[in-house]
């Protein structure tokens, strides 16, 4: 079984702000069932761009619905840009730290929230920009050069735990090892 | 709270019957089966019968068992003693849904020792494509490695049927029956294999006891190497309190065959029915018909399995799934991908595997506490809304 911490546990039997928002304003999506965790964020902003309420629809094991439940906490009562700063780590902090392997799941609640926010603003995200690396869980050379910066990760495993890259059929292995390099090579 | 122990295919209860026959040989009678001395002799007598009781059970002769550590172990013995005997023969064939403890070995021998691995696909009920099977046979083949009942669905190739054409051929034929062992008969003369592979866990014996059965007449080449043990079949010290307890555990097994077709297979079929009568959007995996009596792999339409598993485990129900999330992968097991089991299923498959301890009470609680827990889990997916996928 895995090591969860009792918070993310508790959150997991005990979710906040769970099911639609009727009057959300702002909606960010990202996975899929595919994939194997899919979250569905709903915000509602107000005209000082203050988040009033937020919740989520989550499909997923224990920790995905941990970390949506803890977003949705964490970010109610801030302004967008206070909310745009909130990185993974804020997530799995929140609830005690996740399990290596299962990064991916605060990830998961990041991507959300910038979703989100740039529905929000009315700007428009790129559905994928970059070049398609991983094909079994569709994941770009940029979500990868961003994932390896801001939580500075060494390995094509590392890269696995935080956004699944590479870990279906495993053909991504040496292009994800080559995107680190040129990362680090960067410094 | 008590413990509902439905994953038998991980693991079983050690038998009280068998506990008690080896504990004195924990204790008391210690000596080394291959002494001279009475004190070893007695028990290498017990070791004696408990060879009869494993050879009886698969109707085999005492002289055809050789004890191993584990399932794991028997199955590597067995695909190494092939290539031995065949070291001209570069191609071997198995199936896409079989046991890591033979799929890592192929894909090990496909990788680094340059072998032809063959993997047979199987369709969506979870049947082998034996007509691809048979047109791959060749002079070539050195093995072919196949498993009697799949862990995860229970689904039972015909073995043998398949394992009369391969040897035929003149072709060695290994057969994986850990799963199959005590759930369905076994008779290795009448299907014809060369090699088969039992674990002592899986029967209600401890942990770390195996059994390799190989025919009598068979070059057997050892893959542990060292003293006279099990006739030079396997060297090393007999794990003599294990193989005693293993040996009550075949004879056991052997006895309840009859209550496993029936009344394991009855409450394998309530439980069945009551899940699919009571949670919408439910799938069985696997031929329905071809099945071990105690198995059931059950997907759940817009949930993932791990997060059942940590409500039933509330409950102190133990059972297992087929997802990515709580094997550390991130692909649905191999078995249910395998078999073309949608994504909206596959990562909500539960494995209830059940055993002539449990009862009737059991499987009603497993209901009442499954129907919550998928309608919870539902409430929060985004992919059920009003009773149905969205």
């Amino acid at each position: 079984m895995w090591n969860y911490t009792d918070k993310v546990k508790e959150h997991f039997l005990h979710p906040r702000n769970v099911g639609e928002l009727e009057d959300a304003n702002a909606i960010g999506e990202t996975g899929s069932l595919n994939c194997g965790d899919a979250l569905k964020l709903y915000l509602k902003v107000n005209e000082n761009e203050r988040i009033v309420d937020a919740s989520f629809m989550t499909f997923g094991c224990a920790s995905a619905v941990a970390s949506s439940s803890a977003l949705t906490e964490i970010i109610k009562g801030m302004t967008l840009d206070e909310a745009a700063k909130i990185t993974n780590d804020d997530i799995a902090d929140y609830l005690g730290g996740l399990p290596k392997e299962k990064m991916h799941c605060s990830v998961m609640g990041k991507a959300a929230l910038k979703k989100a926010i740039a529905d929000y603003r009315g700007v428009q995200i790129l559905e994928k920009p970059g070049e398609m690396v991983c094909e079994c869980f569709e994941v770009t050379d940029l979500e990868i050069i961003d994932a390896v910066k801001e939580n500075n990760l060494e390995t094509t495993e590392d890269v696995t735990d935080y956004l699944k890259a590479g870990g279906g059929c495993g053909k991504c292995l040496d292009r994800i090892e080559e995107v680190i390099a040129s990362v680090k090579a960067k410094g | 709270m008590k413990v509902i122990y439905t994953d038998n295919n991980a693991t079983t209860k050690v038998a009280d019957e068998v506990i008690e026959e080896m504990v004195p040989y924990l204790g008391q009678f210690y000596g080394n089966p291959s002494s001279m001395h009475t004190f070893g002799d007695q028990v290498g007598k017990k070791v004696t019968q408990a060879r009869m009781q494993a050879a009886q059970l698969i109707n085999a002769d005492p002289d055809e068992i050789v004890f191993t550590s584990c399932g794991t172990e028997s199955d590597n013995s067995a695909v190494f003693s092939a290539l031995n005997a065949n070291p001209e023969k570069k191609q071997i064939i198995t199936s896409t849904v079989e046991h890591p403890a033979v799929l890592n070995l192929f894909k090990y021998l496909r990788d680094k020792k340059g072998y032809d691995a063959v993997f047979v696909p199987v369709d969506k009920q979870g049947h082998l494509d034996t007509d691809m099977l048979y047109d791959t046979l060749s002079d070539k083949t050195a093995v072919v490695s196949l498993m009697w009942a799949n862990n995860e669905t229970g689904v039972i190739f015909p073995i043998p049927e398949i394992a009369k054409k391969v040897t035929e051929k003149k072709i060695l034929f290994h057969t994986d029956a850990v799963q199959a062992a005590g759930k369905i008969p076994i008779d290795v003369k009448a299907a014809n294999v060369d090699m088969l592979a039992l674990s002592g866990h899986k029967i209600h014996a401890p942990k770390g006891i195996g059994v390799l059965y190989v025919k009598k007449g068979l070059t057997f080449h050892p893959y542990l190497i060292g003293g006279h043990q099990e006739k030079g079949r396997r060297g090393g010290t007999e794990n003599t309190v294990s193989i005693i307890g293993l040996g009550r555990a075949c004879a056991l097994a052997a006895r309840h065959l009859p209550v496993m077709d029936a009344r394991v297979r009855k409450l394998r079929d309530y439980l069945q029915d009551q899940l699919l009568e009571k949670i919408p959007g439910a799938t069985v995996n696997g031929d329905l018909e071809n099945r071990l009596p105690n198995t059931l792999s059950i997907g759940f339409d817009a949930v993932e399995g791990e997060s059942i598993l940590m409500l039933l485990d509330r409950e102190n129900i133990c059972a297992s799934s087929g997802s990515a999330c709580t094997s550390g992968s991130l692909d649905p097991s191999h078995v249910l991908l395998a078999m073309q089991v949608p994504f909206k299923s596959a990562h909500g498959t539960i494995r209830f595997s059940l055993s002539h301890y449990n009862t009737r009470e059991e499987m009603d609680h497993i209901v009442k506490t499954m129907v919550p827990a998928i309608e919870t889990l539902r409430a929060m997916s985004p992919f059920w809304k009003d009773g149905k996928m969205v």
